[in-house]
């Protein structure tokens, strides 16, 4: 240990500038007036259409490996961290309105999300146990804090508080199976766990128990039933600002810490995980879908809605192959632009002083913006899997995941159910179209820029659907990789 | 002339096009709105004729073909192409939507460039149905052309509306899912997704059998057999006039269509296990919801309890086959219940859409569908009341209109596998008569009811044309149904020979 030997900083650049970027935007905030924080703004947003500048200079079609075996850069971290940047980029920017309007426009916000962001590409990038946990870490925090971030509401006080409490719980679970493993294996290393497992017997106790914690530190973050209690409550006491980040790219970094716990270190106890996920699924698509039906608040319904999405992600993973990883890496980005463009509606539906959070505030949308309704449309459709919409290729994949494993009674059973979500679905389309406005309904108003990225959001999701084969090609190269 | 054209492309894609440029190009102007959908609908029409011109009788092969990779990472493929089942039925789509377009000319006031985009879209959706020869290409379309469906029943349907058109949506995409799993597994056998190779592919019986009763789902939901039509009642009665059209003329046939293209190829041995399943349900269609339309007091209702009935006839006329081949030996008999049953498509589409158009013309006028608020409609409508009684007359069966060609042939079908099964059949003549001419009477004929009726006026020359083209399509076919079978005959036979082999 006498040599310190300098790591290659390269693959890590981007990170590096975040951080870089995310103290430089907390100390220039210090010294702005409350009229300049467009400054703030533009800076956080600046940092990451160039953070995603320097990832893309890396070398695509390679995998990298620097300080010391921890740190890992493969196409599949690549294409992750894209989607991560392109959706934290359009939730920067449908929260900016929303927090003016409610007088919550602080620079803390862009900052915090900065760190989120932060950790979600180290744990895109983490091959090593405790790195991923570093970068599970760093988001839940800036996380917690967002959801608090309107401190005088009370009810966003006890969301932060319910989300702060099962969140640590569940980061002890997991750390709890990480040393675990630890023991089993004498490593944190993925490569080197993984190497262990394929040598030894896999039938190994404390092995089983690992993962069976790995497994619940996992669920709790995604939020598959039985521990999707904070869902619902975190999604509604949020701000919808905080509530639409929280929904949408930490669900692709959640993917990929499935991915380096489960596969690329644990593969080995395929076996074993396989029933528990395959619980984990059925459960989150059936209560998902079923309590969803019963929700008048439109973000607690898209809480219930994210439940069962995840049951369904969680279907590609099970199945324990590379299209089943695939299929599940397209399931998380397809949610994830979804989910920003389903709450970036609810935000544009809201205005200062009022918050659009009952689903009759979709009322006659159809009349007031035609456009905007048929963003609804595409919304609603694409979450309930109708084609031409890409949510249905999302599910077509990780079925025929399953089916190809010959698990046909679960694709049945989870088709079965997506009809009964679809009927939640509809009934905003039936608010959107069917209905008259109230007379008291607003114009809808919004900054140029939202509209345009909301458009773009909502024709993303179309377009995507009629031409999938690119994005599809991608997570499957990057998968076989 | 027409070779170099990708015609089947062009009918899907020019109608969606004109959709969404109906959408965006006049902003508020209703009337060029009508003008610019009812001239994509009839570009689109006259399209589709040289479909028809240059369809090749003599060969039993997909025509018309074209392949494309569509997504090669999942092996999907943009694969269309005809035979003589679902080139005819194209023919229908595209007609029937300039019929409907003119229907809704001076009587759709909300949001006109909607409810033209919704058909237009709707058109180029259903006839990708019929054109697709790759099942995720087809599930696809078969899904898509649900949204306009469901929009134009609730934004511009009836007082029931909403509950009308997500019981349509549900329903239907129970179905579906269904069929959606089914092709997941048949790709899992085949490792390919064209619907030819699911043909040629061989299963074993419990694999079929659990197929077989998925596609039954799937394609009976959208005919609809009995149990599964109630959704239909509803969405037929709150449906707008265009919607109860779209649906009675073309969106039925779907899902017989589904049958020929998807079931019956795929499990023969399955369909030949369990034909009497469907026999039965079909007969029940035939016999109980003719007996549940005679007591109908809403018109719009009255014809859809009679489409239902209508259609039983249609997936008897496709699952007698199988005995009839059991008891002859050869595919010659069964012929005639294959064709007789696709006459039946085709007509009943003119048919029940041209009564629909008729109650549409009088609600137009008195904003009411129950028989009761009508009587003596002749005395003061004489022209609209010989449309009316004529389609009337077709929907019974009468010979020397379209209606009593498919019947015929079911029932002589029928004859060779049992008396029985071509007696209760048979019954349709009776009770489809007893319903439609009843509530004829009632409606049009005797004394003027109400002053209501005293105060409408006869059918205005855009009504007249529209039914007259109708009434020509159904005598046309009555009495010389040759062209529309000539071009289904070696479909039908090679149709035939594949599903009575085994494929165990």
């Amino acid at each position: 240990m006498t040599d310190f030997i300098t790591p290659d900083f390269q693959p890590a650049i981007a990170e590096i500038f975040l951080l870089t970027m995310a103290c430089v935007v907390l100390l220039v905030d210090v010294y702005l007036p409350a009229s300049k924080r467009g400054i703030t703004y533009v800076l956080a947003q600046l940092s990451l259409l160039v953070g995603a500048y320097l990832t893309l200079s890396l070398p695509m079609n390679e995998t990298v490996l620097t300080f010391n075996g921890s740190y890992i850069n493969d196409p599949m971290a690549l294409v992750l961290k894209l989607f991560i940047y392109l959706v934290s980029f359009l939730a920067f920017l449908y929260a900016r309105q929303y927090l003016v309007d409610r007088g919550i426009y602080r620079g803390e916000f862009y900052v915090l999300g900065l760190f989120a962001v932060l950790g979600m590409l180290v744990m895109v990038s983490a091959h090593n146990y405790l790195i991923i946990y570093l970068g599970l870490e760093l988001l839940s925090l800036s996380l917690y804090a967002m959801v608090a971030f309107n401190r005088d509401s009370s009810l966003s006080a006890e969301a932060a508080m319910k989300y702060f409490v099962l969140g640590a719980i569940a980061s002890g679970m997991l750390l709890y199976g990480m040393s675990m493993i630890y023991g089993a294996t004498g490593t944190l290393d993925i490569s080197e766990i993984a190497a262990f497992i394929a040598s030894s017997d896999s039938d190994s106790i404390v092995l089983k128990f690992g993962v069976a914690f790995l497994v619940v530190g996992i669920a709790f973050k995604l939020g598959a039933v039985p521990f999707h209690m904070w869902i619902p409550d975190v999604y509604q006491g949020a701000p919808t600002a905080v509530t639409l980040f929280i929904g949408s790219a930490p669900k692709i970094a959640a993917f990929a810490m499935i991915m380096r716990l489960l596969v690329d270190s644990a593969e080995g106890l395929h076996v074993h995980w396989q029933d528990m996920l395959i619980v984990l699924s059925v459960l989150s698509v059936i209560v998902g879908n079923i309590v969803a039906i019963a929700q008048t608040n439109i973000k607690r319904m898209l809480g219930y809605s994210t439940i069962a999405h995840v049951g369904f992600l969680l279907l590609g993973i099970l199945s324990g192959t590379d299209e089943g990883y695939s299929a599940s890496m397209f399931y998380a980005i397809v949610y994830a632009i979804t989910t920003a463009a389903g709450f970036g509606l609810v935000i544009l539906l809201s205005r200062a002083g009022y918050d659009a959070e009952d689903i009759s505030d979709f009322k006659g949308l159809n009349s007031r913006s035609p456009w905007f309704a048929f963003m609804v449309m595409i919304v609603m459709m694409s979450m309930a899997g109708v084609p031409p919409f890409v949510g249905f290729w999302a599910k077509l994949q990780v079925l025929q995941a399953v089916v190809n494993i010959e698990l046909v009674w679960l694709a049945v059973l989870a088709v079965l159910l997506s009809v009964v979500g679809a009927f939640y679905y509809l009934r905003i389309i039936k608010f959107t179209y069917f209905d008259d406005a109230d007379d008291n309904a607003a114009e809808i108003e919004a900054p140029t820029d939202m509209k345009i990225a909301l458009s773009f959001n909502g024709l993303l999701i179309l377009a995507l659907g009629i031409y999938p084969s690119s994005l599809m090609a991608l997570c499957v190269a990057s998968i076989a990789a | 002339m027409f070779d170099n054209l990708p015609l089947l492309s062009l009918v899907i894609w020019l109608p969606i096009i004109g959709g969404i440029v109906v959408l965006f190009v006049s902003r508020g102007e209703a009337g060029l709105q009508r003008l610019l959908a009812l001239a994509f609908s009839v570009a689109t029409f006259l399209i589709s004729i040289p479909l028809y011109t240059g369809f090749d009788v003599s060969t039993p092969q997909m025509q018309f073909t074209k392949t494309v990779a569509w997504i090669p990472s999942f092996n999907v493929n943009y694969s269309l192409g005809v035979d003589g089942f679902s080139m005819p039925l194209i023919l229908l789509t595209t007609f029937f939507t300039v019929i409907v377009i003119i229907s809704a000319w001076e009587v759709i006031k909300k949001h006109v460039a909607q409810y033209m985009a919704a058909f237009l879209i709707m058109e180029g959706l259903m006839n990708g149905v019929f054109a697709s020869l790759d099942s995720v290409l087809f599930y696809v379309f078969w899904e898509a052309m649900l949204i306009p469906m469901f929009l134009i029943i609730g934004v511009w349907g009836g007082q029931r509306r909403v509950y009308a058109a997500i019981k349509f949506f549900l329903y239907t995409f129970l179905g579906s899912v269904l069929l959606l799993v089914s092709i997941l597994y048949l790709y899992f056998e085949t490792g390919s997704f064209a619907i030819l190779a699911f043909h040629a592919q061989s299963l074993g019986m419990t694999a079929q059998t659990l197929i077989f009763f998925a596609f039954l789902i799937a394609f009976a939901v959208k005919v609809p057999m009995w149990p599964v039509h109630t959704w239909l009642p509803d969405a037929h009665v709150e449906a707008p006039t265009g919607g109860s059209v779209i649906l009675a003329a073309i969106m039925l046939k779907l899902g017989a269509y589904g049958f020929i293209r998807f079931l019956l190829p795929i499990v023969p041995d399955a369909a030949a296990e369990f034909d009497w399943l469907v026999i039965t349900l079909s007969l029940i269609a035939v016999v109980y919801i003719a007996l549940v339309a005679l007591v109908q007091e809403d018109m719009k209702k009255l014809i859809a309890y009679s489409s239902i009935a209508h259609m039983g006839f249609v997936t008897l006329g496709l699952f007698v086959v199988f005995s009839i081949f059991r008891q002859t030996g050869d595919t010659a008999g069964a012929a005639l219940g294959v064709e007789g049953a696709m006459v039946q498509m085709i007509s009943h589409g003119f048919i029940s859409g041209a009564l629909f158009l008729c109650v549409g013309v009088m609600y137009d006028r008195m904003h009411s569908r129950r028989i009761s608020d009508y009587g003596g409609v002749i005395n003061t409508m004489p022209m609209f009341a010989g449309f009316m009684v004529l389609f009337a007359l077709a929907n019974t069966g009468l010979p020397g209109t379209s209606g009593f060609v498919g019947e015929f042939m079911v029932i002589l079908s029928a004859f060779q596998v049992n008396f029985w099964i071509a007696f209760l059949a048979a019954s349709t003549l009776i009770f489809g008569a007893a319903y439609t001419l009843w509530m004829v009477k009632r409606v049009i004929f005797g004394d003027i009811a109400n002053d209501n009726v005293a105060q409408l006026s006869d059918v205005n020359s855009r009504e007249f044309w529209m039914l007259a083209v109708l009434a020509i399509a159904v005598i046309v076919l009555g009495v010389w149904p040759a062209p529309l079978v000539d071009v289904m005959h070696s479909s039908v036979d090679h149709f035939l020979n594949h599903i009575v082999t085994s494929k165990l």
